[in-house]
């Protein structure tokens, strides 16, 4: 039997669904979350290594595990295998109230301007889907605020000269640079280059009632074990729940969105906590669930008007899917620069995101992450040994000298990369799982050459003994993971796109989508703030329209 | 904050020096049931015992694969993969997270075992350093007996041991490698890393209770 009819149901408590969530119960709608996963605490995972999202050996400590998830992959020569979430193949990002923003390293990333307008910038790409997004830097600008200042950013860009015009300060200073951020500081503006700190949701000072950043070196993959780390678990959810019009129901499983035979979504299907399937009818439905997972639920909604999936009818669905390709360049220092203060990544340059000869984009580059004993064992030079004395040895010489400095590649889009669903293998609640196909552009390769160039370039400079690039190889790959993105892109054509500039599914009027998947290109950066600015610009006109007595 | 290598850690946290302890203890007893085998790096300070070795693997598996782990990540001054539990930290999680590669051990441990006595008329173990580590750039490369390795690749095998010698080795003492923290300590790294707790205390505003609404 259907539950008592809500206003506003909604999927998915991360990054996207818990603005959504916050900014229409705020409004007076009554809004049920359901999230797969649970609320994350810091003390079930604490510090392990092994139990990070970044190096999930033991499984997805912040899920989805590997018990009851699974996905296929399409290989070469079309072979499928199977593969669990906590292999790298899944594509995974998170599942659990707060999505990825629990264990992410918050980079607070706004696209610049031509990130918005690429076609209009670059030209056509052949054998792409590159294209114009549909709404401009300048009209997303008071959301990116918005998003800086309710999640809370910290950040100063007296001296990037590169990003897009903004009307208000950070709402917290920067994060002060580190021992190699300073070094690649003085070296990048001795190049004639533009460093300085990167924008984080993290709290440099005290803010929104949590302290400030206490620089433990699990940072990136953990929980922040006070919080001083922003994602919608800790800001707007707790906004959303305190207006009483707010409920999260967590370990719910969204199965199928019910569309009727006059095209409009009526209710969400899905398995509660106990697997009991449960229907949950609602005025609006809102897909924030990460741009693979929520591709596959469009897709595994059929109906009469639909049959192919809800707004899938000209087969955009799933497509584009898109993420970064990430390329540098790792350097070892003559003395030990290490520092033990989390998370490590000071320092960033955004002089080649744009603008670089015969290319389409590039990306930022940043210093990395401090890398745990475990994942440090992967960055090698080409040809070292992995394993022996000369294993130990390198370790042991170079944990705290090593230098890497990195960044994400803007993809081409292509058609052929996509989530589909697949035909025969279903999770543990009998549900149609992902399948994934497809590989990136071939164009991303000369990009990513480039950046990893430019970034040994300043390593060099900065009097580095030994440097190798991390670079792409010939190896395209799929895209994906934590910076999924592309598979309901909006645009104001319907025959090429699956929302509009709203995020309104087009052509059925009360369903919307508030996630990456909307992006029609993923930018050279770190997507979650354009993922938050998202959700407040297509929460704006939600609330708009409902003032409008529309969806009801 | 401990910073000084050759000087134990402090531990903060009376709960966790517990726990810590028991798992020292216990950690003693398994480890003194292998001794023998175990002997040719040199464990001094654990005594014997008659307790269970293994949750997995026979004392003839382990005898193998502690020598394997051990050429991955050898002792000198600092110490090796036997030094820090490598082979318990691998037991255990055969038993729980990698319970898919239980078959994998089980075919590459008997397949080496075979290769070694028809290459060298000897036990992996028994030979001397410099002809395991021979033996192990075979592996790696494909290059031993096809006739052992039908249902198992030689370097799939190896690589898999290598990936959970260096998990056992580098990762959180918690699972039952990096004993005393031999690889912080090797690295230089402070630990505890407990900074949060120290200064602001452990507990986390993310909590269910404070949060969840409850459900009409």
């Amino acid at each position: 039997m259907p539950l008592p009819k809500v206003n506003v149901v909604i999927v998915g408590a991360g990054a996207g669904g818990g603005i959504v969530a916050k900014e229409l119960a705020q409004a007076g709608l009554q809004v049920v979350l359901l999230e797969r996963g649970e609320w994350p605490r810091y003390d079930q995972h604490d510090d392990d290594e092994l139990n990070s999202q970044r190096t999930p050996v033991h499984g997805n400590p912040f899920g989805p595990d590997d018990q009851r998830h699974r996905r296929v992959v399409v290989g070469d020569n079309r072979s499928t295998r199977i593969v669990l979430p906590s292999e790298g193949g899944y594509q995974n990002n998170a599942g659990c109230v707060g999505g990825g923003t629990v264990s992410y390293g918050a980079m607070a990333w706004r696209f610049m301007p031509q990130d918005f307008r690429l076609v209009s910038t670059y030209g056509e790409v052949k054998d792409s889907t590159l294209a114009d997004w549909p709404l401009s830097y300048d009209e997303l600008e008071p959301y990116y605020e918005k998003a800086e200042y309710e999640i809370g950013v910290a950040g100063d860009y007296t001296n990037n000269p590169n990003s897009g015009p903004r009307k208000k300060p950070f709402p917290m200073p920067a994060f002060p640079l580190n021992t190699e951020g300073r070094l690649i500081s003085e070296t990048a503006t001795r190049m004639g280059l533009h460093p300085f700190p990167i924008p984080m949701l993290r709290n440099s000072v005290p803010y929104n009632g949590r302290p400030a950043c206490i620089h433990m070196r699990s940072c990136v993959g953990f929980a922040c074990p006070v919080d001083a780390k922003a994602g919608s678990q800790n800001t707007v959810l707790p906004v959303a729940l305190a207006t009483g019009n707010c409920k999260v129901r967590t370990g719910c499983v969204a199965a199928e969105i019910v569309v009727d035979d006059h095209g409009r979504a009526r209710a969400l299907r899905y398995f509660d906590e106990n697997k009991r399937p449960q229907e949950q009818p609602a005025d609006l439905i809102v897909i924030s669930a990460s741009a693979t997972e929520t591709a596959r639920l469009l897709l595994n909604s059929k109906s009469k008007l639909f049959p192919n999936g809800a707004g899938n009818n000209n087969d955009w669905v799933g497509r584009n899917l898109q993420g970064h390709l990430y390329v540098g360049a790792s350097g070892l220092m003559e003395r030990e620069i290490y520092e033990e203060a989390g998370p490590g990544a000071t320092v960033a340059i955004s002089d080649f995101n744009h603008g670089n000869p015969g290319l389409m984009g590039g990306g930022v580059l940043a210093n990395e992450f401090i890398d745990l004993p475990y994942h440090f064992c992967r960055n090698r030079p080409p040809g070292a040994a992995r394993w022996g004395k000369a294993h130990k040895d390198f370790q042991r010489r170079n944990y705290k000298r090593l230098v890497r400095l990195v960044g994400p590649v803007q993809e081409i889009p292509n058609f052929t990369a996509r989530v589909s669903v697949d035909p025969s293998v279903k999770d543990a609640w009998g549900i149609p799982v992902c399948r994934l196909s497809g590989t990136r552009h071939p164009g991303d390769l000369p990009t990513g050459e480039f950046l990893a160039e430019k970034a040994e370039a300043i390593l060099k400079e900065m009097g580095a003994t030994g440097t190798w690039r991390n670079s792409p190889g010939k190896s395209l790959g799929l895209s994906g993971g934590q910076h999924q993105a592309g598979t309901c892109r909006m645009g104001n054509d319907p025959k090429t796109s699956v929302t509009n500039r709203f995020g309104q599914v087009h052509e059925i009027d009360n369903l919307f989508i508030a996630d990456g998947s909307l992006h029609v290109t993923n930018g050279g950066f770190n997507p979650v703030l354009t993922i938050m600015a998202l959700a407040y610009w297509v929460a704006d006109s939600i609330n708009a329209r409902w003032k409008g007595g529309d969806f009801r | 904050m401990h910073t000084n290598p050759s000087e134990p850690p402090v531990e903060p946290k009376a709960d966790f020096f517990t726990r810590r302890a028991l798992l020292k203890f216990s950690a003693a007893t398994i480890l003194g049931a292998s001794f023998g085998v175990g002997a040719s790096v040199g464990i001094t300070r654990w005594g014997r015992s008659a307790a269970p070795a293994y949750r997995f693997f026979s004392a003839a598996e382990a005898g193998t694969l502690i020598a394997i782990c051990e050429q991955i990540i050898p002792r000198d001054d600092a110490p090796g993969a036997t030094d820090a539990g490598v082979i318990h930290y691998i037991d255990r999680q055969l038993c729980g997270p990698f319970v898919r590669h239980q078959e994998t051990y089980r075919l590459g441990l008997d397949a080496m075992q075979k290769t070694c006595m028809q290459v060298y008329q000897s036990a992996f173990e028994q030979l001397d350093f410099e002809r395991q580590t021979a033996a192990l750039r075979t592996l790696e490369a494909n290059q031993a007996p096809k006739e052992f390795w039908e249902n198992q690749s030689q370097s799939g095998f190896f690589n898999l041991v290598i990936e959970h010698t260096r998990q056992g080795f580098y990762g959180s003492p918690r699972h039952g490698g990096n004993r005393d923290y031999a690889s912080y300590r090797m690295l230089g790294l402070a630990y505890p890393n407990l900074i949060g707790q120290n200064r602001y205390g452990a507990k986390s505003s993310i909590n269910p209770e404070t949060h969840a609404t409850p459900e009409s």
